[in-house]
């Protein structure tokens, strides 16, 4: 299939690019982080410009996490611990990969919540129901790029998915529901069309991505490609064990987060910060309480300070902020401005 | 510096470069309309890629056919589900050329830019947009290469010859890294991707002329090719931008001892397209160019044609049958059907199976604000006008409606807001209003119309608002004299009303204005006098 005689190989297919060889855009990649360590957080918008790597990041994350164990046979990635699978399963077990599934604008609703299998209805006369992408989607990521130009609806619909974690089908006569708990990450650039205040609300981090400017990034963003475009296997190699330290690092983070103790007074400094920036609504104080947890528990910590809080305020909040017509202030430096008041 | 020869020769060589990488390099976006040029550009580039898969992409293609997914016909016929390949994964690794590329509408864009990389296929983008249309933005910012075949007559027997085998390649040399990464920034090319093409086409070149390693000349071949289009800025304009260890790009290049970064830059300076030494105006062509893409899409993806589910019908006249669907409806009933044994046939459908499709028919506004910015009031009227602007906004996600800025002053009329959602974009773009002048009020008009029957073609409902004293003293012409200005401005109202848009006058004189009523019912417009015209007055009006 490949044209060697050409000298052509597809080789940026076959590799993904490693999640610790990426340059800079540090805010993301502890999103992301935090993502991966706190599921219930409830998706990650990344605003900016094309071709900053969004996709890349968050692709790099999914393929470092290590393979899931699912039910054999089971089309909705029943865990073979917990509730037994009753998709017809045979009670085996087998190893795949971390799901990561890109949504394609202009996806219907029939493809993402699933449908009747017209295949086994015709030939069978069987109802049956054929899982859609949020089924494939389930224990990985759910990728949409350009969610901005998505139809509203089905913004709707992947938000009520992702924050209940089970897919509810009613119709043409099915009644089916399941599983479906994934890390939801849009990406979009605000200037080609914005998200409607209440869709946004319902992410629980947002980060602004920017292309790098510093030329030493730059430099160093071209060399690393190089590197993979040469020996895409010795890259990979490479960075195997940069990879791996992160691995163990989310690990060590997911098995820690519940122990670690949110004092009242935390709480509180929590609820003043929402308060002061106009960030109404009880999901940015918890979202703010859980990605500073999530942070703390990457950090090695049993305890949530304020430092985590004051790391986790901007990406939490700063899409919840009202617009006020007459503040031009971007919402990072609203966010920063107020906690640089209530904790000098 | 690029003559015929010249532009035939890029035109082989980026053929040439792409069939080395069409996965790193994206592909070619060609502009300008079909034509001997754009012909010769193609055969050179089946030619490159002489044994892989060349594929057209027709504008009309269905998302099965696009995708892959259940052959409906061949499914029906041997009544078991039979899956298609999709068009994208059978052009794996080979070349997919587009035509009327700046039709393709966002959706479309985001699956054929998945595509690209899953299956690693060369985009050739026809683009025939020209001034007001361009491709998704999504996927020109894929394609390394932009390629304008004014020059490429005749294809002078410039041929791609056969490809050495290939070599191992070694690392690149940090010269020729910071090199590109100099020349790219010092041209005003933002953004990481084009920084990564110019290094793969540069590593296609060496590996084309055998080398193992990039050299300085492949560097700077890859910098005509991919950065020079891109540039927004000549280099010589920001000097002191550059690190100290780098030479002065004004000076002459010295004869001995050429660093990287000279040769580098002084190829790409060498093509950068004419007209770029107003850094202004390099500046927002890319800025029109990159919004285009953006709000075309937008303009263009929900309107007509754009399904949005089904219910239950029978299809003639306007409903198409929704096939799927109807199938859908149909196959419970068939084990029951065959039972009560009516009908032959391996489907048994019944009238009450019949789904039709349902389309999507919001009625998008897209409000124009044309606003008089003549005169010593312009200033204040403009602030409030950007006001209404973005109180419309604010609410625009509700109501999809969309808001456009006019401005008409001096010798003519300014599109300060290209038809939007996007608050953010207003806001950046409306951050520095001009002001003062003479009143081009037919220019003004003119441009409002052309403006709404563009929105109208694309399926919007445009209205425009217009703020004036109605007193026009700059002719069509652009020439000063009341008389004719008047006389034009009657004439432009007039072809408002003859393309029966709706329109509404807002005289924003201390008094009454009767220049500005004539007008008003000239152009079939309603008037309102509201002097002084606060934000928030105005976007009550314009939202009601």
């Amino acid at each position: 299939m490949l044209d060697n005689t050409h000298g052509v190989a597809l080789r940026y297919l076959a590799m993904g690019f490693p999640f610790s060889a990426i340059v800079g855009q540090d805010e993301m990649k502890r999103a992301l982080l935090i993502a991966a360590v706190e599921p219930r957080i409830g998706g990650v918008m990344i605003f900016g410009d094309r071709g900053t790597g969004k996709s890349t990041a968050a692709r790099a994350l999914a393929s470092l996490l290590p393979p899931m164990d699912i039910v054999a046979g089971c089309e909705f990635h029943c865990d073979p611990v917990g509730a037994p699978c009753t998709h017809g399963g045979n009670g085996k077990v087998v190893r795949k990969p971390v799901p990561f599934v890109d949504l394609p604008l202009g996806a219907t609703e029939d493809r993402i919540v699933g449908a009747l299998d017209i295949e086994r209805a015709l030939v069978a006369g069987e109802k049956r129901f054929e899982p859609g992408l949020l089924a494939r989607a389930h224990r990985g990521f759910l990728y949409i790029d350009e969610i901005n130009l998505l139809e509203d609806h089905l913004v709707d619909l992947l938000l009520d998915v992702s924050a209940s974690a089970q897919n509810v089908v009613e119709r043409e006569g099915l009644s089916v529901r399941h599983d479906a708990r994934f890390v939801l990450i849009g990406s979009g650039n605000p200037e080609e069309g914005e998200l409607r205040p209440q869709l946004l609300d319902r992410f629980g981090l947002s980060v602004e991505v920017r292309t790098p400017q510093a030329i030493d990034a730059r430099v160093e963003i071209m060399r690393r490609c190089d590197a993979q475009d040469r020996d895409p296997a010795g890259f990979a190699k490479h960075w195997r064990r940069a990879d791996g330290k992160i691995l163990r690092l989310i690990a060590a983070a997911r098995a820690r987060i519940s122990d670690v103790q949110v004092p009242d007074e935390i709480l509180a400094d929590a609820a003043r910060l929402c308060q002061q920036v106009g960030a109404d609504g009880l999901r940015g104080e918890l979202a703010l309480i859980r990605a500073a947890r999530a942070l703390s528990a990457l950090d090695g910590e049993t305890e949530l300070g304020r430092k985590h809080l004051r790391a986790a305020a901007p990406m939490a909040l700063r899409h919840r902020l009202r617009r006020n017509v007459l503040d031009e202030t971007g919402s990072t430096t609203r966010i920063e401005r107020a906690m640089e008041e209530l904790w000098p | 510096m690029t003559g015929p020869a010249q532009g035939s020769a890029d035109a082989v060589l980026m053929a040439r470069l792409l069939a080395r990488d069409p996965a790193g390099l994206g592909g070619i976006r060609v502009r300008g309309g079909p034509g001997p040029a754009s012909d010769a550009l193609l055969s050179v580039l089946a030619e490159a890629f002489a044994g892989r898969p060349v594929r057209r992409l027709p504008l009309h293609i269905d998302e099965d056919r696009l995708c892959g997914g259940i052959d409906i016909a061949a499914s029906l016929a041997s009544g078991r589900k039979v899956e298609s390949k999709g068009l994208l994964a059978e052009v794996r690794g080979g070349l997919l050329i587009a035509a009327s590329a700046e039709r393709i509408t966002a959706g479309r864009a985001g699956r054929i830019a998945a595509g690209m990389e899953a299956h690693g296929f060369a985009l050739v983008l026809l683009d025939e947009g020209g001034e007001d249309e361009a491709p998704p933005a999504s996927l020109t910012e894929r394609l390394a290469f932009d390629f304008t075949p004014g020059q490429l007559g005749e294809n002078d027997g410039a041929r791609p010859g056969n490809a050495p085998p290939p070599v191992p390649r070694g690392a690149t040399d940090a010269e020729v890294l910071a090199a590109i990464e100099t020349t790219a920034r010092l041209l005003g090319v933002a953004g990481t991707r084009p920084l990564l093409f110019t290094l793969r086409a540069a590593a296609a070149a060496a590996a084309l002329a055998g080398r193992a390693v990039i050299s300085t000349q492949d560097a700077a071949e890859a910098a005509r090719l991919v950065l020079a289009p891109r540039a927004t800025q000549m280099p010589a304009e920001r000097p002191q931008e550059l690190p100290p260890d780098n030479t002065d790009p004004d000076r002459a290049p010295p004869e001995t001892s050429q660093t990287p970064e000279d040769v580098v830059l002084e190829a790409a300076r060498a093509a950068l397209p004419p007209g770029l030494e107003m850094l202004a105006a390099g500046r927002m062509r890319q800025d029109a160019a990159a919004s285009q893409g953006g709000a075309g899409e937008k303009r263009r993806s929900p309107v007509r044609g754009r399904t949005i589910g089904s219910r239950a019908g029978m299809p003639g006249g306007q409903l198409r049958l929704a096939l799927v669907e109807t199938l859908r409806a149909a196959a419970p009933w068939q084990k029951f059907r065959r039972a009560a044994g009516g009908g032959q046939g391996l489907v048994q459908l019944r009238r009450e199976d019949m789904r039709v499709r349902r389309f999507e028919s919001r009625a998008e506004t897209l409000t124009i604000f044309a606003v008089d910015a003549s005169g010593s009031s312009a200033l204040a009227r403009l602030a409030e006008a950007k006001g209404a602007v973005e109180l419309l906004l604010e609410r625009a996600h509700a109501e999809r409606a969309e808001v456009a800025l006019l401005a008409f002053r001096g010798a003519g009329v300014e599109l300060l807001l290209p038809p939007t959602r996007s608050l953010t974009r207003a806001r950046r773009l409306l951050a520095d209003l001009p002001g003062g002048g003479g009143t081009p009020l037919a220019s003004g008009l003119d441009a409002a119309r052309l403006l709404a029957e563009a929105s109208r073609r694309r399926g919007r409902t445009p209205r425009i608002l217009l703020l004036t004293d109605g007193r026009a003293n700059i002719a069509a012409d652009g020439s000063p004299g009341r008389a004719r200005a008047t006389q034009d401005a009657a004439a432009a109202a007039r072809r408002i009303l003859a393309a029966a848009l709706s329109a509404l006058l807002i005289d924003i004189a201390a008094r009454p204005q009767p220049e500005a009523s004539q007008l008003a019912e000239k152009m079939g417009a309603r008037y309102l006098h509201l002097p002084r015209a606060p934000a928030a007055a105005i976007h009550a009006i314009a939202a009601s």
